[in-house]
């Protein structure tokens, strides 16, 4: 058992953000690059962390101020840096991020830290969009990096694939907005315009029995929640809405929603309770 | 526009109009009334309530599907809401068709998806002084009967007019 193995942090920021057409580790937000940002959030939470660059990015500007990890098994891409981490200190389990992940906070690692499985190969969220496991926001074990190499020696190359064929601890993310990646100029504008406004202004209106626990048919509010799913939890704790969430629908901008759209500044939602026209 | 609201009493009889055609050979209305009972409770009165921009698309959208799986002419559906009596009208809807087969199918879609997909909520006052709104309260502890009203919670008689069949 590896439990008593520390947890290092690694930053992948070796990515060719081909989508982006730029670097997404220079991406700013709240004037901080996200290569920074990442680093200064899982400084929080472990003892080191390290930036996984390429060969060719060691005089990279925006890298070079951090520890590095350079690439030195595997070839490129994701697999390589994680194996390249786990053969700088194979004693090491590592939280690995992304480099594309705005909305990740302090609560989505502490969560992700206090589950740690060391007896599985990762400990990783779920996505929200699939179910599927995401490799890039998880806590890889020294126990991996053997079935990685054979992974890759049988032509494997996707850390997503790895995971779903040789199992890992998964974890249903508490806020489904904290691992949403930004992979496009539209996604990287949408990310500032809502780092730069949290905590956002919502409207809701109330309906109904939700009405008379609220005491209220409408209001403004500030809120941290980033869907309607958290946003519910807020009000129901603190108006005491007696229908659990499954028993309501949702509406945003007077219409059906999901309970894990993003919510934009402005929004306004409607819980509704059980129907009953006619 | 095929459904709408009215804070009055339902005019059926214009209501009507608005479907005939010279190709249709019938048409079929439902009436929805408020009734005395419900669940052993003697009701009083019932008030309606609808978040109404929502409930005006999505009734929209259940009509438009009736008139796409159906072959009928005309279909509209007008919901009361506000405070009702015993034996007022709640909810109306006609349909108008060159037979009369397809026009009660749709009638009966219709104001079956109308009572479960469209955001009306109804409280219900008891001669006892209660008061509840139907399928939030007592229901509260079944979850699997949320947006699906069970049969027995009906509110109103029904009184179907068929005028002109072929």
């Amino acid at each position: 058992m590896s439990s008593s193995s520390p947890v290092y942090g690694l930053i992948l920021a070796g990515g060719s953000s081909r989508r982006m057409n730029r670097d997404k580790a220079t991406l700013e937000y709240q004037g901080k690059t996200q290569l920074d940002r990442a680093f200064e959030l899982a400084s929080r939470h472990v003892t080191q962390v390290f930036v996984s660059v390429r060969a060719d990015q060691t005089l990279d500007p925006t890298r070079a101020q951090r520890p590095m990890i350079v690439d030195s098994v595997g070839g490129e891409g994701p697999i390589a840096g994680i194996r390249s981490a786990l053969a700088a200190h194979p004693k090491a389990a590592w939280l690995v991020l992304a480099c594309d992940l705005p909305y990740l906070s302090d609560a989505a690692l502490d969560y992700l830290l206090r589950r740690r499985d060391a007896a599985a190969f990762a400990t990783a969220y779920t996505s929200a969009h699939d179910g599927l496991p995401e490799p890039l926001c998880a806590i890889w074990e020294p126990s991996a990096a053997e079935a990685l190499a054979d992974y890759q020696a049988g032509g494997g190359h996707c850390p997503r694939k790895f995971l779903i064929r040789h199992g890992a601890r998964l974890l249903e993310p508490q806020d489904t907005r904290a691992l949403e990646n930004v992979n496009t100029p539209e996604e990287y504008r949408q990310a500032i315009a809502t780092l730069d406004q949290a905590p956002m202004q919502l409207k809701i209106q109330y309906y109904a029995l939700m009405r008379e626990q609220a005491g209220r048919s409408e209001e403004t509010l500030e809120t941290s929640a980033s869907t309607p799913a958290g946003l519910y939890q807020e009000l129901a704790a603190r108006y005491g809405f007696t229908l659990s969430r499954d028993q309501l629908k949702v509406a945003v901008n007077s219409e059906f929603s999901d309970w894990s759209r993003k919510l934009n500044v402005g929004d306004a939602v409607v819980f509704i309770p059980p129907v009953a026209g006619g | 526009m095929h459904f709408r609201f009215t804070e009055s009493a339902i005019d059926t009889e214009s209501a009507r109009r608005e479907l005939q055609t010279s190709s249709a050979g019938g048409y079929v209305s439902f009436e929805g009334w408020v009734r005395d009972l419900n669940e052993g409770q003697e009701v009083t009165r019932l008030e309606y309530e609808a978040f109404q921009e929502l409930a005006v698309k999505e009734g929209d959208r259940i009509v438009a599907e009736a008139l796409r799986r159906f072959p009928v002419k005309h279909a509209l559906c007008i919901h009361r809401v506000g405070s009702l009596k015993i034996r007022d009208m709640a909810v109306w809807v006609g349909v108008s068709s060159v037979h009369r087969g397809e026009a009660f199918d749709a009638c009966r879609f219709i104001i079956d998806e109308v009572k479960h997909r469209v955001p009306i909520w109804k409280k219900e006052h008891y001669r006892s002084g209660d008061s509840g709104w139907v399928n939030c309260e007592r229901c509260a502890a079944a979850p699997q009967h949320s947006h699906a009203e069970p049969e027995h919670a009906e509110h109103h008689h029904e009184r179907v007019a068929v005028l002109n069949p072929k």
